[in-house]
């Protein structure tokens, strides 16, 4: 299918990897920062076929995964009240909080709803004037353009009963917190394509110099990011820590000013909590104060809401690429996708998730990689 | 085909099913089932996938148990009077009712017409049960009825006998329809998801995700370029034909909830085979694989109602495709994989670009993603 098979092509990937293998001459560790680039690798077994010594350890860039447990325990409570519609994104549905998760409150009666777009929670208001209708708007910056119009428009055309429930991260925040620990190991990344689409890739600049990092911002087909590896490993080689773009056919530098613009009318910066992490300062986006009256942070009271991560858990070392999901005792047995533990298991984005989704925790990679091989005259 | 396989044999995977002692090394081996905590029925216990198994293990399978039950195929095969009478029950709650291809009338028709057909059985009787929602339209009614007079009529089967409830409005979806039927296996026909044997060839027999994409598409308003429309058709004479062709059909299933992907790891389980699927060689049309990639859906996973997945003896399977190839319901009919003796219980799939796949049974349905 056009715009699709042309980048799952295997003949192409096969010739991408073999001058991976041309250009390497030494082991580097490079980091996907994304969360759709994570599932994407895991989907189509990218991972098994680079060339050994190119390490890809996954990144932080689930916005499900690191949503901390407070703020979902927070999503519960409003959800449980009778006078709200609680609008999400699909895969936040299965995300448990410290009671039940958001089926579970449908099952009990509560009015909870998958929605595709944030606006259509405009839609979902207007025909529904007795109820408060909440959305939660999560996400990095990819999401936040529609979210900020979602508030935008409510506010613009007077719908008093649309909320939002807010819990924005940025991405450059956490490549720095990542890049600042004494127990980094990433030596390139491949960039987030979606986010940069809307900010562009300028504050990635500063990033690469100061840490010194090449950063190539890369898409999210097989060929992408093989490509994306490909251009990583000729700066690393060439010792150039530059920002590059393999995603040229979806972005330019500067991004989407129009949606830009609309992120900042609407939210402004703030400290967050990710899940897993803990408190990044500057890491995340606040509805601004003149749309408070959309706050349902504001408008619902639900009290203290105190949680406990289990210790056990490994998923902040994960998020950072220090450990994998193999290296969690946990990962596969007492914690699962329908039993998760943590941030990196809770959604299908997220790295353990995303290993146990594609039966990662039914064999070693080794294994895998063997069958992985070539097999002439295999099936038809 | 085989010879791949030779290849690949040092790959030992023990049966995810069965905790071996090695199991230590491998911490999701020791895990059989998943952790079951639910205090109330979920829509996943709906989905086909891990959650509806879990039930029929840990609830049903127990409190019915019995040796034709345990077979857990999609019908039971019955001897009786020296007859082999296929038995089978489903019922029907699509939302919409109507939608683009086909409605809940004709669903629920071909829908068990094909689960009689996957044991290889001529489908003779089906009864029908009606739960009508107080204020359902009598030409809603009526556009249902007419709709399954006339699949009962092309599948060649007759309605004997029904029933119809009223529930109170807001009770019910407007209507939920359950039908049973009932058919005749004749010959020596043995098919069961239990009886798939390494070098046996993966058949399927046309494209995957119509019907799932179809609903959903309609049930959220999403519209794509181009209209996707359910495949829902009675299967019995493309099996027909396909008996005649071979009789060396050992396992059939139509790859209805969880999709393709959930009913080969079923047959995978129930025969202690792997299954090697190859992507490249899986059907599905553009406007399916651009919706599921919008939605971030995986079509291996999405509902059909009117394809097959047939896993026959080797030497028998081109008679086989060739002849399903003329039958209208199986103009698309291709092999898709291979049974292996390798990894039993598991399905694994060369990806497009040549990596390496498990494909899993999901834990409930399928949610779209954030981005």
């Amino acid at each position: 299918m056009k715009y699709l098979d042309e980048y799952r092509d295997g003949k192409l990937a096969q010739k991408v990897v073999n001058e991976i293998r041309k250009v390497q001459t030494r082991p580097w560790v490079i980091m996907e920062v994304c969360g759709g680039q994570t599932h994407s690798i895991v989907k189509h077994g990218i991972d098994f076929l680079l060339p050994e010594g190119i390490e890809l350890v996954h990144g932080p860039g689930c916005p499900v995964c690191v949503t901390p447990l407070e703020m979902i325990d927070k999503a519960h409570a409003i959800a449980r009240q009778q006078e709200v519609i609680f609008c999400s994104f699909g895969d936040m549905l299965r995300v448990p909080g410290s009671e039940g998760d958001l089926f579970s409150i449908k099952s009990q009666g509560g009015d909870v709803r998958i929605v595709y777009s944030p606006l259509d929670c405009i839609k979902i208001a207007r025909a529904n004037p007795d109820k408060m209708v909440v959305f939660f708007a999560i996400g990095f910056e990819t999401t936040a353009p529609a979210n900020a119009m979602l508030v935008w428009r409510a506010h613009q055309e007077g719908i008093k009963n649309v909320s939002v429930l807010v819990s924005h991260v940025l991405v450059p925040p956490a490549i720095s917190f990542i890049l600042d620990s004494s127990q980094n190991r990433v030596q390139g990344f491949l960039g987030p394509g979606h986010v940069c689409t809307i900010v562009g890739y300028s504050d990635y600049e500063p990033i690469a110099e100061r840490y010194h990092v090449p950063i190539v911002i890369t898409g999210f087909e097989p060929l992408d990011l093989l490509q994306g590896t490909l251009m990583t490993v000729r700066l690393l080689e060439a010792g150039r820590n530059v920002v590059e773009n393999q995603y040229a056919r979806v972005l330019g530098r500067e991004g989407n000013r129009a949606a830009q613009k609309l992120v900042e009318d609407v939210f402004e910066v703030s400290d967050r909590k990710w899940r897993g992490v803990g408190n990044i300062p500057a890491s995340g986006l606040q509805l601004r104060s003149q749309f408070r009256e959309h706050d349902a942070e504001r408008l619902f009271d639900v009290g203290e809401i105190d949680t406990k991560e289990p210790e056990i858990c490994i998923s902040g070392q994960i998020l950072r690429g220090i450990k994998k999901p193999h290296d969690c005792t946990a990962f596969g047995t007492l914690c699962t996708p329908q039993n998760p533990l943590g941030a990196t298991m809770v959604s299908a984005e997220g790295s353990c998730a995303a290993y146990y989704t594609y039966g990662r925790h039914l064999k070693k990679e080794p294994e895998l990689v063997s069958i992985a091989a070539p097999s002439p005259g295999g099936v038809a | 085909m085989s010879p791949s396989s030779k290849e690949i044999d040092a790959v030992v995977v023990q049966d995810p099913l069965e905790p071996s002692s090695k199991s230590s090394a491998m911490p999701g081996a020791v895990c059989p089932t998943p952790i079951f905590d639910h205090k109330q029925v979920v829509l996943g216990h709906g989905s086909g996938g891990k959650l509806t198994a879990e039930l029929i293990e840990k609830l049903f399978l127990p409190a019915f148990t019995n040796p034709i039950l345990e077979r857990l195929d999609d019908q039971a095969v019955l001897e009786i009077g020296g007859s082999r009478l296929a038995f089978t029950t489903d019922s029907f709650v699509v939302t919409p009712i109507f939608f683009a291809g086909g409605d809940i009338g004709d669903l629920a028709i071909n829908g068990t017409v094909n689960d009689l057909a996957m044991s290889g059985a001529r489908p003779l009787y089906l009864s029908a049960a009606f739960i009508l929602e107080e204020g359902l339209t009598m030409d809603e009614l009526r556009r249902v009825v007419t709709s399954m007079q006339r699949a009962a009529a092309s599948a060649g089967v007759q309605l004997v006998t029904g029933d119809t409830k009223v529930v109170n409005r807001g009770k019910g979806d407007k209507i939920f329809i359950t039908t049973t039927g009932i058919g005749l296996v004749e010959g020596a026909v043995n098919i069961s998801a239990a009886n798939a044997r390494p070098g046996d060839v993966v058949i399927l027999s046309g494209y995957i995700g119509d019907h799932g994409m179809a609903i959903l598409s309609q049930r959220e308003n999403l519209e794509f370029e181009g209209e996707i429309r359910s495949d829902t058709a009675a299967l019995h004479g493309l099996v027909a034909a396909m008996l005649e062709a071979s009789p060396n059909i050992h396992a059939l299933r139509d790859p209805t909830r969880g999709g393709v992907a959930t009913t080969l790891n079923e047959i995978a389980a129930r025969s202690k085979v792997g299954i090697r699927l190859n992507e490249t060689a899986i059907p599905v049309r553009d406007t399916v694989k651009g919706a599921c990639e919008i939605l971030g859906l995986d079509p291996l996973f999405v509902a059909n109602e009117g394809k097959l997945l047939a896993i026959v003896a080797p030497d028998a399977a081109s008679a086989i495709l060739e002849r399903m190839r003329i039958h209208q319901h199986g103009t698309g009919a291709c092999i898709v994989g291979e049974v292996v003796s390798e990894h039993p219980g598991m399905v694994l799939m060369k990806t497009e670009i040549g990596g390496t796949r498990v494909l899993d049974t999901l834990f409930g349905e399928q949610l779209p993603r954030i981005c």
